[in-house]
């Protein structure tokens, strides 16, 4: 075993990698349950790509198959109701385990430097995700995949001038069609995971080398015990994290399997009810919502009024609210990293920024008229729409989380940070 | 339990209120009494489809074969289910084509196979039992749940006949009262003038099966459709329970595990 071992050495750093990723990777002791997320966004990958394997060597990307295949899958194809559900949940849990990750980093500050790049390749990731979502909603092909994809498309075409060019570059058609399944069937198998794999890589590689924020925000590079070297509120990832994660993982597995086996539907919102009819080009649904995750951008989209006849504006703030996390590194002037150190301005806007978002989410999947309008009498509010304006507001206070950070960080009251990390 | 605690956890992971419910009309639906488990009620309504439903709407993704996991031997299904095909793997389409469809009625009717998932259970019941004679539609049948429905009531020889009652109130509130108050098929649509008309049926005609022996062969049906939407159901449960036994014994060593190498981290 040893020799095998030594032959392999002298001719590729199999031992020298797995010290230095692995085993003696330091990570700080202190984690807490908000670093689980990381690794189970990396199973939950790992599980998307074989299941849409399997997946794969049963659909039909054919407009006039595609539906009928993964009905195929659901009843004929051995394990294929399986298969199929653990990649859908699979979807929605992915967009559930990166909201968590990402907002850890907000809480502990694991954006700050020099962890810029990190957080950079991680926005990178989520667009990648939420591309490789888009494209894989339109291949199940029923009304909602299929509308979903028009709406999505037609953004694009609200850019000035090249617009209707733009959309039918995309679609490869005048509408959504066989010809747009086939390509979104490649991006979605094929170009997006190729890219996702190596963004994810290159997350890691910057993750260890830059070494691991912690709840405490302190760096525990800058206190190495003098003897050995490593840093003293280090612990070597493997075996401590390895066994650590294991249990986040099985717990992670069972709250998955819960859905999976019992309420793979979602209530409606992991897959759509209205998913289940095929598509058809003739026949618009009258409440399109795309899926859950998409929402909130959704809804900052429709509360963003036409101007100047043109719907592009709402485009370019559903663009900025996803484009304004890149800067995040920069616009927070705080003295402290983590939360536990910063201010009661930083919760405050955190805070707010969080019900924002979740509100908007909500606001996403249901008519602007849930709420019902504004009575006459109200001058300037008078019939307007309930909903659209508290979306309005919402969006507003979304932005301001990004845009007043810069003041408010700075401006914040802040407690001091311990030298080492606190339990 | 099981379905309470999946409830609970979506709703904690989704942080999301209401619930997305949707019907043509929104009248007010009555739950179907269909259970998962009770497999002869699935079997009576695979009699009833193959028999009532099967002439114009087909199941394609369905396959007869597929009826055995209900408990019926390929010879039952043969000899009393199969009337449009003789080949036991073949699924289960109409004799009617879609063209034909389309012609007869302006709407081709739509394949059966997943119906339960788009429409859910309660208002494929309660759309079943809603059906009443109106003079001005084409086929002289609307339906409650689902107004200027191109289908006509062909289960009305078992039924009976309806007939359409409208109360007229003077706001949404008391409407909405009397609503709840019919326990049942019933609709609150605003008029004009700002009043609002409730909308009940009554019975007009009695047919061939009294009222209650018409709801159990309608609740049979719509278990059927349900059971057919996804056949697999059961499957997926029974193995779900078996999964999370499994992982739990598992999460007991893993933590152990953990809690032997942290012993030394301080």
């Amino acid at each position: 075993m040893q020799r095998m071992l030594d032959w392999i050495d002298a001719r590729f750093p199999l031992t020298a990698l797995w010290k230095s990723q692995v085993s003696e990777y330091y990570a700080p002791k202190n984690f807490n349950f908000w670093y689980f997320f990381g690794s189970l966004a990396l199973v939950v990958l790992v599980m998307q790509i074989v299941t849409g394997i399997f997946l794969t060597m049963n659909y039909k990307p054919d407009a006039t198959k595609a539906f009928e295949s993964v009905e195929y899958i659901m009843r004929d194809v051995a394990g294929g109701w399986f298969i199929r559900y653990a990649h859908s949940t699979g979807a929605s849990a992915f967009f559930i385990v990166v909201y968590l990750h990402m907002f850890r980093a907000l809480l502990y500050g694991s954006y700050r430097k020099p962890r810029e790049l990190l957080w950079i390749v991680g926005c990178f990731i989520y667009l990648a995700l939420m591309a490789e979502a888009f494209f894989g909603y339109l291949l199940p092909w029923g009304q909602m995949s299929y509308w979903g994809a028009q709406v999505i498309v037609n953004l694009f075409s609200t850019v000035p001038i090249i617009g209707d060019d733009l959309g039918a570059w995309i679609r490869g058609d005048y509408t959504v069609s066989d010809v747009t399944l086939n390509r979104f069937f490649a991006f979605h198998v094929i170009a997006v995971p190729l890219v996702l794999l190596l963004l994810v890589v290159v997350h890691l590689m910057a993750l260890h080398e830059v070494g691991s924020n912690n709840p405490d925000g302190v760096e525990i590079k800058d206190r190495k015990d003098p003897v050995t070297g490593h840093p003293v509120d280090g612990i070597p990832f493997h075996p401590y994290y390895t066994v650590k994660d294991l249990v986040g993982v099985v717990v992670f597995l069972a709250l998955f399997s819960i859905v999976l086996f019992f309420w793979p539907d979602g209530g409606g919102y992991f897959l759509e009810a209205n998913n289940f009819i095929p598509a058809n080009p003739l026949q618009t649904p009258e409440h399109i919502a795309p899926v859950w995750y998409f929402t909130p951008f959704y809804a900052m989209l429709r509360a963003v009024p036409s101007f100047m006849n043109s719907q592009f504006w709402g485009v370019l703030v559903m663009g900025a609210a996803v484009v304004i996390l890149f800067f995040m590194p920069w616009l927070d002037r705080g003295r402290v990293k983590s939360i536990r150190y910063r201010g009661t301005l930083y919760k405050g806007w955190l805070a707010a920024f969080v019900l924002s978002f979740l509100i908007l989410g909500y606001l996403g999947v249901v008519p602007v008229t849930v709420w019902g309008q504004f009575s006459e009498k109200i001058p300037l509010l008078g019939t307007a729409d309930k909903a659209t304006v508290v979306a309005r507001v919402l969006t507003v206070v979304y932005f301001l989380f990004f845009l007043l950070m810069p003041w408010y960080t700075a401006r914040d009251k802040t407690k001091p940070v311990p030298d080492r990390v606190t339990g | 339990m099981m379905n309470a605690l999946a409830r609970i956890t979506g709703v904690l992971l989704l942080v999301l209120a209401g619930a997305a419910a949707g019907s043509e009309s929104g009248a007010q639906l009555e739950p179907a009494p269909a259970h998962r488990l009770d497999v002869e009620s699935m079997q009576r309504g695979a009699g009833h489809f193959v028999n009532y439903c099967l002439s114009c709407h087909s199941a394609q993704y369905m396959r007869y074969n597929r009826l055995t996991s209900l408990g019926l031997s390929e010879q039952q299904i043969k000899d009393n289910l199969m009337f449009a095909t003789d080949k036991i793997g073949s699924p289960m389409i109409s004799p009617m084509s879609k063209a034909d469809g389309a012609a007869w009625f302006g709407v081709a009717p739509p394949d059966m196979s997943v119906e339960a998932r788009v429409r859910g259970k309660d208002w494929l019941y309660s759309y079943l039992l809603a059906f009443y004679e109106d003079d001005k539609a084409p086929t002289g049948w609307n339906n409650l749940v689902f107004h200027g429905v191109a289908m006509p009531h062909v289960l009305w020889n078992l039924q009976g006949t309806q007939r359409l009652v409208e109360t007229e109130f003077e706001d949404l509130e008391k409407a909405e009262a009397a609503v709840i108050a019919a326990k049942g098929l019933a609709l609150a649509e605003r008029v004009s003038g700002g009043k609002y008309m409730v909308k009940t049926l009554a019975v007009e005609t009695p047919g061939a099966m009294s009222s209650v022996e018409y709801r159990r062969f309608v609740a049979d049906l719509v278990n059927y459709l349900d059971y057919m939407s996804e056949p697999a159901r059961n499957e997926r449960i029974n193995i779900g329970i078996v999964v999370l036994i499994y992982l739990g014994v598992l999460l007991v060593f893993a933590y152990a595990l953990k809690r032997a190498y942290w012993k030394d981290v301080h």
